[in-house]
């Protein structure tokens, strides 16, 4: 089954801004799918649609079947959503939002209260939930609208950049979570800025360009796709001559230096010509991420960037 | 009770408790103020300067006053929680809550509307009882009083949930009370009967809702009228559908609320 399947969906704000503009797309149950785009790209438009925070011009929308037309209600029982902007109220307490989030889902507080203990101590919120959100840090505020958003044991989580502004090691952490949440059968949607966390995480990419659906295919796939590489290599030694090879190359400064490999070539050669020349290698990374690589050419060619 | 009702009873119980904790946590804000302002009007209108006025139908001044700033009470706190509150929540974005979940935009009406009477209500049976500090107020048929106070509670939460609604800032729900709300209750017989004025604002003020709201109530508790009370009842009763039809479109269409 679909977890959820888009047919033709446009949006076009009053002021004539044209958000979406017809777009296609189907996430398969199970999936953990990246909705990638740049800022005003369509994104959080097509999320709010989703979770009918936002009215569509036209087209078509099921959530596991459930056509969000006619049967709202039924869809919506099937979402959980964490939006980019916080939308708490303030000065109510942590432990009573996810309670009385799970209520308005119909949720008994008997059901209710034992869920939430689960989850505020999977993500650390235990203690403070008889604080107010007034009192809470940013990214303890991330992690209640995680927790608010599966009060309901969603099977569709969708995560509006849910790691935007939380620190390395909490980011890790919610990784961690999020792929224990998918192996256990939930189905994620989620949008990013941080490509790598995508490219980590997710099974399966989609990106939205100018409210158009320029790439949808599996992750691993779209990476295949990029020709060239740029490594960065850190050398044990200063370079005492300039380097004879076939690789296009850049001298970075005396210890380090960077080398465009493309997808035909393996690290190996360009090992074995680095041996060659007697070039001791401390330390190699890639100079961006495959997937931000990708993403910047695929929509420089369609907009801005260009 | 099947589980969809089950799911919607607790959705609504769920507004409800939230709202009137609320407005109970925050009590100095939302109960005492009114109590206050009234409390100066016995003092002001009933006992200073009403001891130099004749009595009206055989009740003394501040008898005749006190049905009309008891449903005054009962209109202001019904409408300003509902707007305030849905405004507050449309503000911070903590309305998205509800409207992402399963619920349907019925029960998020009911909830509010509810809610909203509650404070009404409450402020209002406190005024009375204030009231009766000052002055013996007879209650001559019961099931007006209370049939009168419950619909008109309702009728002004919904117009404060409308409000909220389509509101785009803070002022838009102040425009209402002050240029609307209370023009209609000071010229809605509860400083004077309507027969004093010229017999065509006597005709207008027959519309006036807020007028058959207090000219009901009055009738519930002194046993005296100004116009015909099933009128009067009849005109809220159908305002009472007109709004929570209008504000339910507003909800399931979320006008004010969705982009």
């Amino acid at each position: 089954m679909q977890a959820l399947l888009v047919k033709d969906l446009r949006k076009v704000y009053g002021n004539g801004l044209i958000a979406l503009n017809n777009i296609n797309l189907s996430v398969a149950e199970g999936d953990f799918f990246a909705l990638l785009g740049r800022n005003g790209a369509g994104k959080s438009t097509t999320i709010g649609i989703l979770c009918s925070l936002v009215n569509k011009t036209s087209g078509k929308v099921f959530v596991f079947g459930y056509d969000i037309d006619h049967e709202l209600e039924a869809a919506k029982s099937c979402i959980g959503v964490v939006p980019q902007e916080m939308n708490f109220s303030q000065f109510e307490k942590v432990l009573a939002i996810i309670i009385n989030q799970a209520g308005y889902y119909g949720i008994p507080k008997k059901v209710a209260l034992p869920r939430a203990e689960y989850y505020l101590k999977k993500l650390g919120l235990w203690e403070y939930r008889h604080n107010t959100v007034l009192r809470l840090s940013g990214g303890m505020k991330r992690r209640l609208m995680i927790v608010r958003a599966l009060m309901n044991e969603p099977k569709l989580l969708i995560l509006d950049e849910p790691t935007a502004g939380v620190d390395i090691e909490l980011r890790y952490h919610l990784w961690d979570f999020l792929t224990e949440l998918n192996q256990k059968g939930t189905t994620i949607i989620l949008t990013t800025h941080y490509l790598e966390e995508a490219e980590k995480l997710c099974k399966q990419v989609a990106i939205i360009d100018q409210g158009d659906i320029i790439q949808n295919t599996p992750m691993k796939l779209l990476i295949n796709t990029l020709d060239v590489q740029t490594m960065i290599l850190d050398l044990v030694k200063p370079l005492s001559s300039d380097i004879k090879m076939n690789y296009p190359y850049r001298i970075i400064d005396d210890t380090s230096i960077e080398i465009e490999i493309n997808n035909r070539q393996t690290i190996n050669e360009l090992f074995h010509v680095l041996n060659e020349q007697h070039i001791q290698v401390s330390s190699m990374r890639n100079k961006t991420n495959r997937l931000e690589e990708l993403f910047i050419r695929l929509t420089s060619k369609n907009g801005i960037l260009s | 009770m099947n589980t969809l009702t089950q799911k919607n009873w607790i959705a609504f119980r769920t507004i409800l408790s939230k709202e009137v904790n609320r407005f109970m946590r925050i009590w100095t804000q939302t109960l005492l103020p009114p109590v206050v302002t009234i409390t100066l009007y016995f003092i002001i209108f009933g006992k200073l300067i009403g001891s130099q006025i004749n009595p009206i139908e055989g009740y003394s001044y501040m008898q005749y006053i006190v049905p009309g700033l008891t449903m005054m009470a009962v209109m202001t706190n019904a409408y300003s929680n509902t707007a305030a509150s849905f405004f507050g929540a449309k503000f911070s974005k903590s309305i998205e809550e509800m409207l992402v979940s399963s619920m349907p935009s019925s029960i998020i009406l009911l909830g509010y509307m509810v809610a909203g009477t509650i404070r009404g209500l409450l402020v209002g049976m406190i005024v009375l009882f204030i009231s009766f500090l000052f002055t013996h107020i007879p209650i001559r048929y019961p099931f007006v009083v209370i049939s009168i106070a419950l619909l008109s509670a309702m009728v002004f939460a919904l117009a404060g949930l409308i409000n909220g609604m389509l509101a785009k800032t803070f002022d838009d729900i102040s425009y209402i009370p002050t240029f609307i709300l209370t023009p209609l209750t000071y010229l809605g017989g509860v400083f004077y009967s309507i027969h004093q004025l010229h017999p065509f604002w006597q005709q207008i003020s027959f519309f006036n809702p807020v007028f058959n709201i207090v000219n009901t109530f009055k009738y519930g508790t002194l046993g005296i009228t100004d116009s015909s009370v099933v009128f009067g009842f009849l005109l809220i009763l159908s305002l009472f559908f007109v709004l929570f039809l209008w504000s339910l479109h507003l909800l399931q269409k979320g006008i004010g609320l969705r982009q």
